[in-house]
């Protein structure tokens, strides 16, 4: 497992992209997987750096695993701040005309398509956030 | 990175995007088209060179929409690419959005 810990700032998202995207390349990732791994990690990472320790700032872990059979990546957003789980938002209508569409809630909702597996929990003051990806 | 280049043609906004449309740079478009120069009507964003939009980005596109329809005005995108179109089709955007 490889392990990154930085300042949930939203100005960090390019580094932590870096840092997954480093271990993609290992694995021969597609270029369409990539970018839905990257997007995921726009939105989970920059939720953290939005809410997490608002109005202060504070730290995020990331870490990778890589799995064999099938080859899957697993990847873990940690921070100590408030207590949120974010997949008991209400999923956003996508069926509604633009003039009543709300902005919220589309982050979420698509991670939770594009990723094989999410799950929350909060455990021992931490939010811990995985993702699992078939490569 | 996301690079803009924009070309105003009377009503006609055509903005040419370069790179990623995410939280860090979903900003500099929002700024390229809230407000609009008061002349202008119909927006042309060229996706061509869009590597992925992630929800910040969907946003301002939503806001831009919303603010278009308002006045009677337009929103296209163009050369939008196969994986955009995945993100435009799993989040409904694609019955809100017009791709040319």
């Amino acid at each position: 497992m490889k392990e990154l810990t930085l300042e949930a700032v939203a100005e960090n998202i390019p580094a932590v992209t870096d840092f997954v995207n480093t271990e993609l390349e290992t694995l021969g990732c597609s270029f369409a997987v990539q970018a839905q791994i990257d997007i995921a990690i726009d939105e989970l990472f920059g939720n953290i750096a939005n809410y997490a320790y608002k109005p202060g700032t504070g730290p995020a872990t990331v870490q990778v695993e890589i799995e064999d059979d099938p080859v899957s990546v697993i990847i873990t957003f940690l921070d100590n701040g408030k207590a949120f789980n974010p997949l008991e938002r209400e999923d956003p209508d996508i069926t509604l005309p633009a003039r009543k569409r709300k902005p919220g809630g589309l982050g979420i909702f698509m991670v939770r398509k594009t990723m094989d597996n999410v799950d929350y929990e909060y455990r021992e003051g931490k939010n811990i956030l995985r993702i699992r990806k078939k490569i | 990175m996301l690079n803009l280049e924009e070309k105003q043609e009377e009503s006609q906004l055509t903005i040419v995007l370069d790179g990623r449309i995410d939280t860090s740079t979903a900003p500099l478009l929002q700024a390229a088209v809230d407000p609009l120069p008061p002349a202008v009507n119909h927006v042309v964003l060229d996706f061509a060179k869009v590597d992925y939009i992630s929800s910040a980005g969907l946003r301002v596109l939503l806001n831009l929409e919303q603010n278009l329809e308002e006045t009677d005005g337009k929103l296209e995108l163009s050369h939008v690419s196969d994986l955009i179109r995945d993100v435009f089709d799993i989040t409904g955007f694609l019955d809100i959005l017009t791709l040319i």
